[in-house]
């Protein structure tokens, strides 16, 4: 093995750093700028949270909220962790750094459409961050944009705001359809040698069932916001009820692309899940064709429960009953994949190092966030509990396991591999303890404020006199200490990162022992990835295969003359 | 261990351009099919449909312009049977499947300019509304795949193509004829209803 391979293309500090066609390159940049929209998400938060414990009260480092400013503040806060932190880093930076590692190939199989994506993302994400600083200040029709609150500058606080916010949405999606597109093409014509459909890691699977549900879900999506547009700019009346228009139209193409997005969150994180619970229990995954069979499942039931977002936005109630029959019918899949994972561990050889940990944490706090589904899932309970804080506390405990633990589990994971030095295992440890604890802390009493009927979406809750109760502000005030403990625990994090990219250990190629091809490449893998192409012979599962000394059994290892099979 | 055949790079079933066009398309396919079903709710809503003091659509006029556009999806197709063979008439047939396209957008245009003088705009009526949306998305279609036609005749005629290599006409190709398909559909619902 040599590094040559990482000095064969001498290049510009601009070819190699900023208009890179590497997929490693690209899968960095997307993460670096999704870590810092992840930065502006959660301090934004932090707003939030100190306004609902303290309504009023001057916020240390940001002063007195307004009512505009506090809706301007949700919608961008479930803007930008949804479409500029839960994308990029899970689908776009994962998905370019390991499918064409993973699947034995040089790079991604268009570079350069590659390389477009990453910059009509980058100019996506700074045409929202400047919609913060025009006349009238970023949207605030709430992150689902609902007409006619986005309808008419007069409800939306001014003419910019929602127009750039759809801009970048748009242009948002058009770097993911790049993408997107990219890695399927990748996934189906570039593998290795000897790697059949079935030998593929999980991850891959899930990244490539996420890129498909998302392309064939967008395109309403981008329909609406092209209606929406129109509605604002060229004064159709698409959405505007005294035009003859239709405000719940937006409603069912925008939850048809958006229930459907959140399998396009969940999946890679489940990926990330399947590929560190078989290394860390050494023992092959529980069910390898089921949890595919579940993948597929899934994504084509989430074409068919988005009407469950509506249950009381006056839509046929004829549509209720069949919306929460799909709806309840989707968690049987996905049922089928968590518990193919727990069984993975059972009488595995467990170690719990720090992707483990914040695995095994992903699966514990999704149990919750899916539990909790059935009650949004089903119309009769839905009416009561919708657009309350039961609905906040259910979506945070379903996309933060894929989104922020899901991350964290993938960084200690392949850091090693994309930086080539180890994170400091102690710190990350302490780093797993603190955010589980304090994420909980921050969304579990938001369930009993939703079962006591407060309403999310409201600057001053003392304003109202059934929620100016001692209790209530005292659950608020709970959420609020775990919010801003469970932010600056992420300190931790950083600074482990920012130490260990100097400090840290000097990684080996293989530091986990696992089995999947991008293990055989160098910690980090240079230009071309592969010193000599891979082929394959077996699935990426085989730990603890019976009759060898190792317990695992790399997927490129050609097998042993006279071994049979 | 050395095997032979290690390094022989296997050729795919599809190649990858042509691969990544077919899934662009169906992703255009179901934005069509959501425009459409927006059309279809909101006309099915309105009280009159087209409203008494609105202008009625040139059925006839765009009726031979379908048949226009259809026929571009005839030249673009001799285009692909010409590369397969040998590459000798690519290029014509690209030329023509341009100039039908061209010949598609000016007719509508010329139309859409006679419409807003009639008093059918955007602001005018959600009649007016959908009907410049729908056309409007198709129109822009039509004008991207007219600039791809053109980039692969060019191509052609400096002999990029031969009967071995010929992807790049086969992804215009594919593309060229979904927007050609969509026509057909939307001027049944909009204009024939």
């Amino acid at each position: 093995m040599t590094t040559a391979a990482a000095h064969a293309h001498p290049e510009s500090f601009l070819r190699t750093y900023v208009f890179s066609t590497d997929h490693k390159t690209i899968a960095k940049q997307y993460l670096v700028t999704g870590i810092f929209m992840g930065i502006v998400g959660g301090l934004l938060s932090y707003v939030i949270r100190m306004q609902l414990a303290n309504p009023g009260q001057s916020i240390p480092g940001y002063g007195v909220i307004g009512p505009q400013q506090y809706n301007a503040l949700v919608t961008m806060h479930g803007t930008i962790m949804i479409f500029w932190v839960a994308m990029p880093i899970l689908l776009a930076a994962l998905a370019n750094f390991l499918i064409p590692l993973m699947i034995g190939a040089k790079d991604m199989a268009f570079p350069r459409l590659n390389m477009m994506s990453f910059w009509v993302f980058f100019l996506s994400t700074v045409v929202l961050l400047v919609s913060f600083f025009v006349p009238g200040g970023a949207a605030a029709g709430g992150w689902t944009s609902y007409p006619p609150l986005s309808g008419t500058a007069a409800y939306s606080g001014g003419q910019w705001g929602v127009t750039l916010w759809l801009l970048a949405v748009a242009l948002e999606f058009v770097a993911f359809l790049m993408g997107g597109i990219n890695f399927i093409t990748t996934a189906i014509n570039l593998r290795a040698p000897g790697m059949r459909l079935f030998d593929m890691p999980l991850m891959v699977w899930m990244q490539v069932a996420a890129a498909v549900i998302f392309l064939f879900s967008v395109g309403p999506l981008i329909a609406g916001a092209l209606l929406l547009l129109l509605d604002r700019l060229a004064g159709t009346g698409f959405y505007a009820p005294a035009a003859g228009g239709d405000p719940i139209l937006f409603q069912h193409l925008f939850w048809f692309f958006g229930h459907p997005e959140v399998y396009v969150i969940l999946l890679p994180g489940f990926g990330v899940i399947a590929e560190i619970l078989p290394v860390f229990s050494r023992k092959p995954i529980f069910g390898y064709r089921m949890i595919v069979y579940a993948t597929i499942i899934t994504g084509i039931l989430s074409f068919i429960v988005w009407a469950h977002h509506q249950f009381i936005a006056g839509i046929d109630p004829r549509l209720a009953t069949p919306f929460s029959i799909t709806t309840i019918l989707i968690s049987v899949p996905v049922a089928v994949i968590l518990f193919s994972f727990i069984a993975t561990l059972y009488r595995g050889s467990i170690e719990l190092a720090s992707p483990m940990l914040f695995a095994l944490g992903t699966l514990a706090v999704f149990l919750l966030g899916g539990v909790t589904g059935i009650h949004l899932g089903v119309a009769a309970t839905d009416i009561y509990f919708h657009d309350t804080y039961f609905v906040v506390a259910h979506f945070h405990y379903t996309l933060i396991p894929p989104v922020a633990f899901g991350f964290f589990a993938a960084s200690y994971f392949w850091f090693p591999k994309m930086f080539g030095r180890m994170l400091n295992e102690r710190l990350a440890h302490v780093h797993f303890w603190l955010t589980f604890v304090f994420m909980n802390l921050t969304f579990l009493p938001q369930f009993k404020l939703g079962f006591m009927g407060h309403q999310r979406r409201i600057v001053t809750p003392t304003f109202f006199e059934a929620l100016r109760t001692p209790e209530v502000e005292q659950l608020q005030s709970m959420a609020t200490v775990g919010a801003v403990c469970l932010l600056l625990s992420q300190i931790l994090f950083f600074a482990n990162v920012a130490w260990s990219l100097r400090r840290g250990e000097k990684a080996a190629p293989n530091p986990w022992r696992a089995n999947t091809l991008e293990w055989t490449t160098p910690s980090p893998p240079g230009h071309g990835n592969f010193d000599t192409a891979p082929v394959v012979y077996r699935g990426p599962y085989e730990y603890s295969p019976p009759g060898r000394s190792e317990d695992w059994f790399p997927q490129n290892l050609a097998p042993e003359k006279g071994a049979g099979s | 261990m050395s095997a032979p055949g290690i390094a022989i790079e296997t050729k795919p079933l599809v190649p990858s351009g042509l691969l990544a066009v077919a899934i662009f398309v169906a992703s255009e396919a179901i934005f069509f099919a959501a425009l459409i079903s927006a059309f279809v709710v909101l006309r099915a809503q309105a009280l009159d449909w087209p409203p008494f003091d609105q202008p009625r659509l040139p059925v006839l006029v765009t009726g031979i312009n379908t048949a226009i556009l259809l026929l571009s999806g005839c030249t673009i197709h001799g285009a692909l049977r010409s590369v397969r063979a040998s590459g000798a008439r690519l290029t014509g047939w690209l030329a023509a499947t341009a100039v039908l396209g061209a010949l598609f957008l000016a007719i509508q245009g010329y139309e859409w300019v006679r419409l807003v003088g009639f008093g059918l705009t955007t602001s005018s009526s959600l009649y007016g509304a959908t009907f410049y949306a729908l056309v409007g998305a198709h129109g822009v279609h039509v004008l991207a795949a007219l600039v791809v036609v053109l980039v692969v005749a060019v191509r052609g005629y400096r002999g990029r193509y031969g009967a071995a290599e010929h992807t790049g006409v086969a992804m215009c190709h594919l593309y060229w004829l979904f927007v050609v398909a969509v026509w057909p559909v939307l001027y049944a619902l909009v204009y024939l209803r």
